[in-house]
């Protein structure tokens, strides 16, 4: 590792120990408008009647018709309305906003509005949705996307096949929990619109208002303000907040602000999609030889990146391991609750669960120890994956598998069962990720990335994508500091304004320090050729694939992704013999994500993701009855606590990637990808069952140990 | 009501209504923007303040209650000797990711040293457990507080 890996302070930072970085909610006006949406009470309905109150002068309501352009969030399949028109879908759903000086009176008008609703029978399961027997909430089948695809001969492998073993599957819901709601400020002046807020994606915001007003590009201005954690939760659901607040801000002409309350942002923004997958393995000589992966995700009432998560679930179905025979099926189903989307990980969670503990189960089976039984299965360098891309650089997971089980004693810890009164258990698990976009994703975005070297000799960075926790205001100023040979303080990196980036893609998908990274890098070293003293020089370039990269979108087959990275984590749990209650103690975590871009930062996101995949294993229950869900707020929705937080012990490998800055790969989601597979399996050991669920509940560990005791 | 306190070491008066929380006086009226709200329920710590030296959520007091106390914010601590350790070692340690926790975690950071200048990692973890963070897993904010305490040894025992 070399000089650009060693930790710098963080320019973002002073700032915001200091209280004065600005979020959205941090600005202020006078004569600033707030906004409250009136939402669905009903989680399926024909709205039949809409009573408002006696609104006093000053205040307004904005529904689907003083939607300029069309009313829908231009996504994948632009189906999702801002506002709903005839049929509500999901519980929550906005029906209207209020708007006004007062945010009491805002809020005491808003709960005064009476509609009356006509029910039609709710869809809320990926069963439901599947039987098809209520009147479907998407096309003739409910299915946003049906999926397939295969390599080798699964059926001749089954045929052949000396035990088949079949298993399935289940993930919960998961809320992201930034620290920041979700909130937008927007104004109408001089003919444009511009909107201020808390984001990943500044385009995608642009885009969606292009489209929901009907305006040309240029009367469209979106701005990032200082942002509180993405996590991919303001991935593509900014967009309905950013529309509702530029409706109310172009029909009062007054500057309007429309920040979430927790409770808001807790019931009614995008969440992880749940997931029933169903794995069925051919085995022949102890190896799995054959694999069949059927995922179902419930996605919820509109069908946003759902297929795209999807496909990365799917192109992630196998997790780390050749298998050369195998098919792969996918479906998402619509349902009547809020519509589920990007988070953390982006379908590779779920798939990387299932198959990772579905392997734990067959080498248990096998009567062979799970790592060892997991090494034999590995990927290595001139495979070809799951969809038959080829692997072209090393695949270092004997070395980083070595690294964690030696740092933590994983086999003589294995040998133990108790520990202070308590059930002990260790578990293991082995991965990888898909870097940048899923598929043609990058192909279809051609992002560009411009550097502008000013005539006093700093140099600005101009991109689209945000700093929203993960570090690139440090990561990628280092880069292109460090390509110049100038000080890191004279790069300037600010919050994204659309006026002025073009559209280096979105803060998505691990890909700004690889994708967008390596982009800047080539554009730096041009711009290093160039260079003249006290003079303007700007430098842009468009991201193209490698040209080695071949994929078919139609067929799945080919290089999903253009380098992975790779991992694996070792999990070391205390259950109490009584409660069952879990208690996560140790993390440990080996990785292969490249070169870091700085160790502090790589570190801080290994940390923050494991503890969010520990959460998803663990504390985060969210429960959908009768229509709503039952945890609303951070009361009731728990995520750790420093409490709850184990120590953490980390170590890097490193395979550089040629066309990544100074060989980066992806980081960001790899690190939560493999913490719920170890969690589950240390449970299983210190309990010594199988497991098929998470979050793993401790009244469910109740009802399974009583069975086997009995 | 009016409703008289001390407020970063100042002197305020504000003629509110008292059930108004003490979070949206502190933004709405007086601009303090380094207190943040990430809750409303006394759940985050991110509207962490000191009143009358013990950290509380400021989301969960009506303003009526600080009537005669004395209020301290982060801005208010900005210019102490303390918060500049904790400043330089959150930015030495990597504590910081989103930010929007931060100034939370100062208070209780701040609160904690004062009352106990050598904590043990436990004691630590405790003293920040009513604070929330979803970026960091807390062991760099807990690299973070055990920095200010070394750095910081005379100033806190004073």
């Amino acid at each position: 590792m070399g000089d650009i890996s060693k930790p710098v302070r963080r320019f973002d930072a002073p700032e915001k120990i200091m209280g004065t970085a600005r979020y959205v909610d941090d600005y202020f006006e006078e004569e600033m408008l707030f906004v409250r949406i009136v939402r669905s009470t009903r989680p399926r309905a024909r709205i039949k009647s809409i009573k408002l109150p006696k609104l006093p002068s000053g205040y307004c309501v904005v529904d689907k018709n003083d939607v300029p352009g069309e009313n829908r969030i231009k996504m994948i399949f632009d189906d999702w309305p801002f506002f709903a028109e005839d049929v509500v879908n999901f519980y929550g759903e906005p029906i209207l906003a209020i708007a006004g000086p007062d945010r009491e009176k805002v809020y005491e008008l808003s709960n005064a509005v009476k509609i009356e609703y006509e029910d039609i029978p709710p869809i809320y399961t990926i069963e439901e949705s599947e039987e098809n027997k209520r009147p479907p909430i998407f096309g003739e089948n409910n299915l946003f996307a049906d999926y397939f695809y295969e390599k080798g001969d699964p059926d001749g492998a089954f045929r052949d096949a000396d035990q088949i073993v079949e298993e399935e599957f289940r993930t919960g819901f998961q809320e992201h929990i930034y620290l920041e709601p979700q909130g937008m400020i927007a104004k109408y002046e001089d003919g444009r619109i511009t909107v201020f807020g808390s984001m990943q994606c500044p385009y995608y915001v642009k885009n969606a208002l292009i489209k929901a007003f009907g305006f040309p590009e240029d009367r469209i201005r979106v701005v990032q303000t200082t942002t509180g954690g993405g996590f991919g939760g303001k991935e593509e659901y900014p967009s309905q907040i950013a529309g509702i607040a530029a409706f109310c801000a172009y029909k009062t002409g007054k500057t309007v602000k429309l920040v979430y309350d927790r409770a808001e942002d807790v019931e009614f923004t995008t969440k992880r999609h749940p997931s029933r997958i169903r794995i069925k393995g051919a085995i022949k000589d102890k190896r799995v030889v054959g694999i069949e992966v059927d995922i179902a995700l419930n996605a919820g009432a509109y069908a946003g990146l759902s297929s795209v998560v999807l496909q990365r679930a799917m192109f992630a179905a196998t997790g780390a391991y050749r298998i050369d025979n195998v098919r792969v099926l996918g479906k998402a189903f619509a349902t009547n609750i809020v519509p589920l989307g990007a988070f953390r990980g982006f379908g590779a969670p779920q798939a990387i669960f299932a198959i990772e503990t579905f392997m734990n189960h067959v080498a248990k089976k096998m009567g062979e120890d799970p790592v060892r039984f997991k090494l034999a299965h590995r990927y290595k360098k001139g495979d070809t994956t799951a969809t038959g891309g080829l692997l072209r650089s090393e695949v270092r997971l004997p070395e980083i598998t070595e690294k964690i089980i030696e740092m933590s004693e994983y086999y003589e810890k294995k040998k133990q069962k108790e520990k202070d009164g308590k059930l002990y258990g260790i578990g293991f698990s082995m991965f990888l990720h898909g870097c940048g976009f899923t598929g043609n994703g990058e192909e279809v975005l051609k992002s560009i990335a411009r550097l502008k070297k000013r005539k006093d000799d700093k140099v600005e960075i101009l991109i689209s994508n945000v700093e929203m926790g993960q570090g690139p205001q440090t990561t990628l100023r280092k880069v292109v500091a460090q390509v110049l040979g100038i000080p890191m303080e004279d790069v300037i990196y600010e919050n994204p304004d659309t006026d002025k980036v073009p559209d280096s893609g979105p803060t998505v998908a691990s890909r700004t320090a690889m994708i967008v990274g390596g982009l800047l890098y080539r554009v730096a070293k041009e711009l290093k050729e160039k260079w003249k003293e006290g003079e303007e020089v700007v430098v842009e370039k468009q991201y193209r694939h490698p040209e080695y990269i071949k994929w078919d979108q139609s067929t799945f087959k080919g290089d999903a992704y253009p380098e992975y990275s790779w991992g694996a984590n070792v999990i070391e749990v205390e259950v109490d013999p009584l409660t069952y209650e879990i208690e996560v103690k140790k993390a440990y975590a080996v990785f292969d994500l490249g070169t870091p871009l700085d160790k502090k930062i790589i570190e801080g996101q290994i940390h923050g993701g494991m503890l969010q995949g520990i959460g998803y294993a663990t504390l985060e229950v969210m429960e959908f009855e009768n229509g709503r869900f039952k945890q609303r707020t951070i009361t009731d929705y728990i995520i750790p606590t420093a409490m709850d937080a184990p120590l953490f012990e980390t170590d890097l490998v490193v395979e550089p990637y040629k066309n990544g800055p100074f060989g980066a790969k992806c980081a960001g989601e790899l690190t939560l990808v493999g913490a719920a597979p170890a969690v589950c399996a240390a449970v299983e050991d210190a309990l010594g069952i199988n497991l098929y669920e998470i979050p793993i509940r401790p009244e469910k560990l109740l009802v399974l140990m009583n069975k086997e005791d009995n | 009501m009016k409703i008289e306190f001390i407020l970063n070491g100042k002197k305020v008066e504000v003629n509110t209504d008292p059930a108004r929380r003490l979070l949206d006086v502190l933004r709405e009226d007086f601009g303090l923007i380094g207190v943040k709200e990430g809750c409303g329920e006394g759940e985050c710590g991110a509207c962490a303040v000191l009143i009358d030296g013990k950290i509380v959520h400021s989301c969960l007091v009506p303003v009526g209650n600080v009537k005669g106390k004395e209020v301290t914010t982060i801005e208010g601590l900005k210019d102490t000797e303390e918060y500049k350790v904790i400043h330089e070692s959150f930015l030495d340690a990597g504590s910081v990711q989103c930010g929007f926790c931060t100034p939370g975690f100062v208070m209780a950071t701040y609160a904690l040293l004062k009352e106990n200048p050598q904590p043990h990692e436990d004691d630590i973890r405790k003293a920040i457990s009513g604070n929330l963070c979803r970026c960091t897993g807390y062991s760099m904010i807990i690299d973070g507080v055990k920095l200010a305490a070394k750095r910081g040894e005379k100033l806190w025992k004073d």
